[in-house]
């Protein structure tokens, strides 16, 4: 694999690979030093047009716990502001010598317009409404951990599928396996996946009925004003997640959540900071699954 | 010494006079002067030009092109335009008002007739703005831009959002008779599409431009046009059910006219994928339901013409994010080669092609071509119905290499061309 561009594209092979190396550097972040030098001398930039705490922050750990250089690149202290186009922007980067770029971009697509025009590898840290591959991987290693397996599970995925990354690419993903996809909200937010083996609830009772996994979305208060549903209020009432309607999961269900949380939007507290909830360990995961990304698109883009 | 050129021995076809047979077309002094049985005597008088195995038609009419000049010379200029217009066998092409400034000014026509005149390698026919700068809000002033030389009133691009502004300009243009020309969009509804919403959309995760978006315009503005009883041109049709809308409007007898272009019935949504930014074109590339309601438009003439929606853009501005990217295709050097390719599924004959590419334009912007008749203007396309070539855009005479066609095989284009009287072989381009 030269690059991470999204979880659509790339192999099941692709996915366990990840997945089995995350195990490895798992391990390695519960020793007392935490660095290794797997990729001393490369050089990686992080790429966000778009703002960004906890993705880059687990990034940036993630590239220096290998080791490698770490250039941070945002918008304002860009060139982008001076009108210089995406590309003269990537290109003038690469020619510092960069063996990676992560990027962040509000256009989806940008990504894979980058992997076209660039040698470095490419990951893929969220690009508009598309995909967020490491944020699905992550949140499979963290299945995994408490289920074991990533077949045979029912998966409720709930909010705002539409404009949601990270539904995509764990619906992506999730199809390489034998689970049960159910996507759950209002009409406009979640879309046909045509090809793709999901089934759909507007409400939330049927959906989250004899769930494995409870996987919720962030609401963006920016949908409401644009007329998706009409209020935080009443949103939070048909379609937030709390105590109640977690009893119609399976008693052993884990509630996950990609963060920033909304609490009493999608997500009541008394759910979020339950023993369910491993939205803290999903955090902990990104970081090995970042690690595991970053080592294997090193290691196979070998200039 | 009179000025006589004689296009021998081809295909004649003309749906003007039902004309389809072999002979021999004579053009003099810049007009069509006869056409006669095909003979082998060769007249000492006249050049002639063989077009044995050859199509030969009335020039093409494009009613829809963006040349781009004045102020995006970049991306296209009157010369470089009506150059690829050449090449595609258009004699006559229209020019859309979005150019900076707008053509919603006689002094913005008057500009752009003379630079045609000047540097233009075929017939311009202004299009001015509905509105003023495009804007949506105060008409322009038509009648003095009629007077200056467009043929139509478009604010191509952009629809004209407020129903009362268009209704409006429908009753306006009774005075004067001329057709108005709608980009059908809602805005609204388009929000910030940028391809078909469906389920290729979300699978790229770009947002959607609903069906919807066009059909609701194309509606009003059917309504609106009805109910002044004013004429109305539909541009750019993509959908099915903008297909529906107007067959059942031309039913009942509302004075509406429609086009689509090839990329419409030609290619769909799936040339999306990867990105690609050359398949990039506002109304969007559609499913082949689509495609497949569009062809019936055409053969049962709900669709009257095929324009191209010429839309030139610099390499620069098509290299970037598939959002920022503009819309658009240069169509004119493909249009034929795709349009031919409905003559050989049977959608289409010869004499229907001849009439949506040349007569029926002529005849919905009142002008004097489209036909070979005795005394009409010599325009007109020799065409190789046999020719097969690939489509590359370093060929293109279009500033505007943005086609998502490159590499398709075509087959028939455009040997030559007589532009009013002036015999330029298009090979030698």
């Amino acid at each position: 694999m030269k690059d991470l561009v999204s979880i659509r594209e790339i192999s099941k092979e692709n996915i366990e690979s990840i997945l089995s190396t995350a195990a490895s550097f798992k391990a390695v972040l519960k020793r007392d030093i935490k660095k290794v030098p797997a990729l001393r001398g490369k050089t990686v930039v992080n790429l966000f047009f778009e703002p960004s705490t906890r993705t880059k922050t687990s990034f940036e750990l993630a590239e220096k716990r290998l080791s490698t250089d770490v250039l941070n690149f945002s918008v304002p202290t860009s060139s982008v502001v001076k009108g210089e186009t995406l590309l003269d922007t990537v290109r003038t980067i690469e020619s510092y010598g960069v063996d990676c770029i992560v990027i962040r971009h509000s256009s989806s697509g940008v990504p894979h317009f980058i992997a076209k025009n660039s040698h470095a590898s490419v990951v893929n840290a969220g690009d508009g409404t598309n995909e967020h591959p490491t944020q699905a991987l992550l949140d499979a290693f963290s299945i995994l951990e408490r289920k074991d397996t990533l077949d045979g599970l029912r998966i409720a995925i709930i909010g705002d599928v539409h404009h949601s990354r990270v539904a995509k690419s764990n619906i992506y993903l999730f199809s390489n396996y034998k689970s049960e996809i159910r996507l759950i909200g209002p009409p406009a937010l979640i879309p046909e996946f045509k090809g793709y083996n999901v089934s759909y609830f507007n409400s939330i009772e049927e959906g989250i009925e004899g769930a494995d996994v409870v996987m919720m979305l962030r609401i963006q208060s920016e949908r409401m004003t644009k007329g998706f549903f009409p209020s935080t209020l009443e949103y939070a009432n048909l379609w937030g997640l709390n105590r109640q309607r977690l009893k119609l999961a399976k008693k052993d269900a884990i509630v996950m959540h990609p963060g920033p949380l909304n609490r009493g939007v999608e997500i009541t507290s008394d759910v979020a900071d339950s023993g369910q909830s491993i939205i803290l360990e999903q955090v902990t995961n990104g970081l090995a699954v970042r690690m595991a990304v970053m080592y294997l698109l090193g290691r196979d883009n070998e200039q | 010494m009179s000025n006589k050129l004689i296009i021998k021995n081809g295909r004649v076809i003309d749906p003007s006079q039902n004309i389809d047979s072999v002979c021999d077309l004579v053009i003099e002094d810049c007009k069509i002067s006869d056409i006669i049985p095909a003979s082998a005597n060769a007249n000492s008088s006249a050049a002639v030009i063989d077009a044995s195995g050859m199509m030969v038609m009335p020039g093409l009419i494009d009613m829809h092109a963006h040349l781009r000049e004045p102020g995006f010379e970049h991306k296209e200029t009157i010369a470089s335009g009506t150059l690829a217009a050449i090449k595609g066998g258009f004699t006559s092409v229209c020019a859309m008002p979005n150019t900076n400034p707008v053509n919603d000014s006689a002094t913005v026509t008057t500009f752009i007739i003379k630079r045609a005149m000047k540097r233009g390698s075929c017939s311009v026919y202004p299009i001015g703005a509905i509105t003023k700068g495009q804007n949506g809000e105060e008409l322009a002033e038509m009648g003095m831009m009629l007077e200056a030389g467009c043929v139509a009133f478009s604010d191509d691009g952009r629809p004209v959002m407020n129903a009362l502004v268009m209704k409006r300009a429908f009753e306006y243009s009774k005075a004067f008779g001329f057709p108005l020309i709608s980009h059908c969009e809602d805005m609204n509804l388009t929000a910030n599409g940028v391809m078909n919403e469906g389920s290729i959309a979300t699978l790229l995760g770009l947002a959607g431009i609903p069906r919807s978006s066009e059909e609701t315009i194309v509606s009003r503005d059917i309504m609106l046009a009805e109910e002044a009883g004013a004429r109305l041109h539909i541009a750019h049709v993509s959908t099915k059910g903008s297909v529906e809308i107007i067959r059942r409007a031309k039913d009942r007898g509302v004075k509406v006219t429609a086009e689509t272009c090839p990329h419409y019935f030609t290619t769909t949504e799936e040339m999306v994928i990867g990105y690609n930014t050359n398949a990039k074109v506002n109304p969007p590339l559609r499913c082949a339901d689509d495609i497949a309601a569009i062809k019936q438009g055409l053969r049962d003439g709900t669709i009257d013409v095929i324009a191209t929606d010429h839309a030139p853009h610099h390499a620069d501005e098509k290299l970037l994010e598939f959002d920022r990217a503009p819309s658009g295709i240069s169509g004119l050097e493909t249009a034929l080669g795709l349009s031919l390719r409905l003559v050989d599924e049977g959608v289409l004959s010869y004499a229907d092609l001849c009439t949506k590419m040349s007569l029926a334009p002529a005849r919905i912007l009142g002008l004097d071509k489209g036909t070979l008749k005795k005394g009409a203007c010599a325009d007109v396309v020799i065409i190789d119905p046999n020719r097969e070539y690939s489509v590359s855009s370093d060929k293109f005479l279009s500033k505007g290499k943005n086609t998502p066609f490159e590499g398709m095989t075509l087959k028939g284009m455009p040997a030559a061309v007589v532009v009013k009287g002036k015999y330029i072989n298009i090979l030698e381009l």
